[in-house]
């Protein structure tokens, strides 16, 4: 009640929250980051406009990979799942995420998918988010690096004008370099733009029909993947799903339903969000 | 249009905090910065959209947006708007220090006398 003039209104109370709008999706980006870490995979969150070559880069990565890297992915798209067959026909066993009219993949999402893709035994796991550059940077996938696919044909403002995009970048695939000698497209204006968005701007120029600028993508690759696991502490058989070895005691149920909204889980977990190292190292709790 | 989700992301949050409160939610409060990827038009029509039977039905969101600010992290030197992303003196990359802000800052609400 109203204390100040005994009035009888309710008070109205003023709470300072000041957290991000997306915290429930950052937690579930630090579990599945938790996740890839303790696996010793390298999960990368492919992002690019529609048409960016992001599929065909992928592609042309497996040739190239074939004997030396294990590859999987996960395909984010509207409507169809025509990028996950064409990654598995090219040797990249890839499930499909169908987000209907989502114009982005978010982590719960991927932590789903991951129930679809034998990931544990993957040395690069891709994420292949939707075809945009605008969404799909503000969401955390729980990846280790994000690389922005972007096309020559697409124009040499495109850095400038998705800042948000590029800035989100580790690195730029310039895709379709093979296209240049037939446009009058300027690569030094393309790196002109990424100085101004990217603060340690990095680009390969690649083309997945010619392979050129493929190795220098696969080195960049590999210079990036984490340490393997100790022996024995990779491969056992457990669920990789929900709840086990969050460091907690109190016993809930391993074997529910994978298809409840475990956001509810880390809530309970206070701190789990900015531990998740913790998470990886109290992984053996449940043998 | 990731707009949308962000008012789902929000609505939850306040929810969790009005409901075990019973209370009534007047007004919210929300930073957006220059490069946190949100529209400010967009997310005022997707949250005028989508609060109509939701705990947010009657409140007012208000948004305060913040321009981003790049500055070199030797010399703190701000970086002028649109230059490279490396300082000009001690050539090392620029960090952002404002303007990817997405964050809920405040939530007025009644709560009744129990």
């Amino acid at each position: 009640m109203c204390s100040d003039c005994g009035c009888g209104d309710p008070d109205v109370v003023p709470l300072e929250v000041q957290e991000r709008i997306l915290s429930d999706n950052d937690r579930t980006a630090a579990h599945n980051r938790a996740h890839f870490v303790e696996a010793g995979v390298l999960a990368i969150n492919l992002m690019g406009s529609p048409g960016a070559g992001k599929t065909a880069v992928l592609e042309a990565t497996a040739r190239a990979a074939a004997g030396r890297l294990h590859l999987g992915a996960v395909s984010g798209d509207l409507a169809t799942d025509n990028d996950a067959r064409r990654l598995t026909a090219a040797g990249v066993p890839s499930a499909s995420i169908t987000t209907g009219s989502a114009c982005h993949l978010d982590a719960r999402l991927v932590h789903h998918a991951l129930h679809d893709v034998a990931w544990r035994e993957l040395d690069v796991f891709f994420i292949e988010n939707v075809g945009n550059l605008v969404c799909p940077a503000v969401y955390d996938l729980g990846q280790a690096f994000n690389v922005v696919a972007l096309s020559v044909t697409e124009g040499e403002d495109k850095p400038i004008k998705y800042p948000v995009m590029f800035r989100k970048a580790d690195l730029v695939l310039l895709t379709k370099v093979d296209l240049l000698p037939y446009l009058g497209v300027s690569v030094a204006a393309i790196e002109d733009g990424l100085a101004r968005v990217m603060p340690e701007p990095r680009m390969i120029q690649v083309s997945a029909r010619t392979g050129e600028g493929i190795d220098a993508w696969l080195r960049w690759l590999e210079e990036r993947r984490p340490p393997r696991p100790a022996a024995g502490a990779r491969g056992h058989d457990h669920d990789h799903g929900h709840g086990h070895g969050h460091g907690h005691g109190h016993g809930h149920d391993h074997g529910h339903d994978h298809d409840h909204d475990h956001d509810h889980d880390h809530r309970r977990e206070p701190g789990h969000h900015h531990h998740h190292h913790h998470h990886a190292g109290g992984h053996d709790h449940d043998g | 249009m990731h707009e949308y989700s962000i008012v789902a992301a929000l609505v939850d949050r306040v929810a969790r905090e009005a409901g075990p409160r019973h209370a009534h939610v007047q007004r919210l409060a929300v930073t957006i910065g220059e490069l946190a990827g949100v529209d400010v038009p967009l997310l005022q029509t997707a949250y005028d959209t989508f609060r109509a039977g939701t705990v947010c039905a009657d409140a007012e969101l208000t948004i305060r947006q913040v321009a981003a600010e790049w500055r070199c992290p030797g010399c703190d030197t701000a970086l002028a708007r649109g230059a490279p992303l490396r300082c000009a003196t001690c050539g090392r990359p620029a960090r952002l220090t404002a303007g990817d802000e997405i964050i809920l800052e405040r939530i007025e609400m009644e709560v009744p006398d129990v």
